[in-house]
């Protein structure tokens, strides 16, 4: 059974005019056990509002979104949200931040410290443990927000976005970390991004997905070993692929 | 475009100095930043040059005490209209020496701290939960936006038939003044509250209460400060209507008495020492918000 299971949800949104807007129509898809899972898509395809509902922040209109079998109904730590604007508490230092959830959990004192230096130094931040988020740097942040998510233990990793507001550099950096702490901690993934060449560097597979209303049309298996390098015909030739299509969808069908 | 220009591109690969990922640690680049700049000058020089920033006060100061004696050649009455910074000093002295002063100064300040301090405990829980609970906002929006125009000094012989005449009645008013900015920054605060600190907070586990006190709270005190400091600020302000009625002492007093007397003179020392408390006490609870927040300092 895939561990996560996402069928005919729909989601209506309603506007600041009060009237009924179709954000999500009958998306439907599965992930597997340990893989990572990119949606990827042109902002305002719903892809946010997609991940809102896996996390819990929000529930389906229509279909049901179910992990391991059981039903989505609120937040929790089997799935924890790396958020594109790291949503670090500003009040908590680094360590703090880091053992916010494992409090919640309420870990006993001594396996809260041991965790949140595990996590510390697996992020790379030793030497930061003390300082508040505003004194870190973007990277930086965003590090400290996938430590927190990563410490509670969660079965599957919803990330929204979460290199988008990085420069390049450290962009392409932050990805390979990721990858490493994959394949290190072995977690189920289920990424956002606009980025085609972002989901294509990272994926097993790459979900597509076409605004208004959004809907994912195809699901398109990355057979690549990692590291990637995004330079390689086969990988140009895949972007290039998805790339084509989605301005096909997005632009051909409509008037513009 | 192409063709030698010249230039040779020469790639240093060695690890850049100090910036590799497991060079220095954050503490030894604070030290060698610190060693880079100059040492900040000493104490007395520091409050010297902030003294020096004080040119535009004293010169109104100079150009006040000029105006009045000038204009007291001129017309006698003008000493009474407008007495000098001089004046305003010997009679500063003059209440010192009878020993009264200070209790002015002391009584105001009493009533001002229990006037804003029920203003915070009641007002700052009140706001945040108007702030937390949309349905609650929505059932007490319209009562408080009906008191909130009415001027405290409308209060006054209302507040004379509750309370009697004392203290009570005094701080009651300066209480009315400083609650509504109190409400509202603490509603605005935590409604402000970032959307995705929230789902952060309910995401790793917390809810309700702990959320509340961990999130919303946390998030909510940079509003919270601004409504005490204007709270505080406007009870202040409200310090003569406060002390209008049948207070023995004040500030606020000293001033609305001194009218009876004719003592403009007592009149201005109450106005300056009013605004000079005001800036101290302003001073002060920013030095609280300070020590509250040490992660919100600089912005």
């Amino acid at each position: 059974m895939a561990q996560v299971s996402v069928k005919d949800v729909s989601k209506v949104h309603v506007s600041i005019k009060g009237e009924p807007v179709l954000a999500l129509h009958e998306v439907s898809f599965q992930v597997e056990n340990n893989e990572f899972f990119s949606i990827v898509g042109p902002s305002g395809c719903g892809k946010t509002t997609l991940l809102n509902l896996l996390a819990g922040f929000e529930r389906p209109t229509r279909g049901e979104l179910r992990v391991g079998g059981g039903l989505i109904t609120e937040p929790g730590w089997e799935r924890a949200v790396v958020f594109q604007e790291y949503a670090l508490f500003p009040w908590y230092t680094v360590a703090q931040n880091i053992a916010y959830g494992l409090k919640r959990k309420k870990l006993p004192e001594a396996e809260q410290r041991r965790l949140v230096d595990h996590y510390v130094g697996l992020v790379g931040l030793r030497g930061f443990e003390k300082r508040y988020p505003r004194e870190l740097s973007g990277g930086m942040r965003q590090r400290v927000s996938i430590a927190r998510a990563l410490a509670v233990d969660p079965a599957i990793l919803l990330m929204d976005e979460p290199f988008a507001s990085l420069d390049i550099q450290t962009r392409e950096f932050m990805q390979d970390e990721l990858l490493k702490i994959w394949q290190r901690e072995r977690k189920t993934v289920i990424f956002v991004t606009h980025s085609i060449d972002e989901a294509i560097k990272l994926s097993d597979r790459v979900a597509i997905m076409t605004p208004r209303p959004g809907h994912i049309e195809e699901i398109k298996t990355v057979d690549s070993a990692r590291p990637r390098d995004m330079t390689q015909p086969a990988m140009v030739q895949l972007a290039a692929e998805v790339k084509r299509w989605l301005r096909q969808q997005l632009f051909e069908s409509t008037p513009a | 475009m192409d063709g030698d220009l010249g230039v040779r591109l020469e790639v240093d690969t060695r690890a850049p100095r100090g910036t590799g990922r497991d060079a220095a640690s954050p503490e030894s680049l604070s030290r060698l930043a610190a060693s880079m700049v100059p040492p900040s000058p000493p104490a007395w020089r520091r409050a010297l040059v902030q003294l020096l920033h004080l040119w535009l006060l004293v010169l109104f100061v100079v150009v006040w005490e000029l105006a009045s004696v000038l204009g007291e050649r001129l017309n006698p009455q003008l000493s009474i209209m407008l007495p000098p910074p001089t004046a305003v000093f010997s009679a500063a002295q003059d209440l010192i020496g009878r020993g009264v002063l200070l209790t002015h100064i002391a009584d105001s300040l009493r009533r001002v701290l229990v006037a804003v301090g029920a203003a915070a405990a009641l007002g700052v829980p009140l706001g945040l939960a108007m702030g937390w609970s949309s349905a609650f906002r929505r059932a007490m929006d319209p009562l408080i936006e009906f008191i909130r125009p009415i001027p405290p000094l409308a209060w006054i012989p209302l507040s004379i038939l509750w309370f009697g005449i004392g203290d009570t009645q005094n701080e009651y008013i300066i209480f009315l003044a400083a609650f509504f900015p109190v409400v509202l920054n603490s509603m605005a605060g935590a409604r402000d509250v970032d959307t995705y600190l929230v789902r952060a907070g309910l995401s790793l586990g917390a809810r309700r209460r702990d959320l509340f006190l961990t999130v919303v709270l946390p998030g909510s005190l940079p509003n919270i400060f601004t409504g005490l400091r204007v709270g505080l600020g406007i009870g202040w302000m409200a310090l003569v209507a406060g002390e209008l009625v049948a207070a023995p002492t004040g500030l606020g007093y000293m001033i609305n008495n001194a009218r009876t007397l004719f003592r403009s003179d007592y009149i201005l020392l109450g106005m300056v020492l009013i605004g000079l408390l005001g800036l101290v006490l302003d001073f002060l609870m920013r030095q609280v918000a300070r020590l509250a927040m040490p992660w919100y300092q600089g912005r």
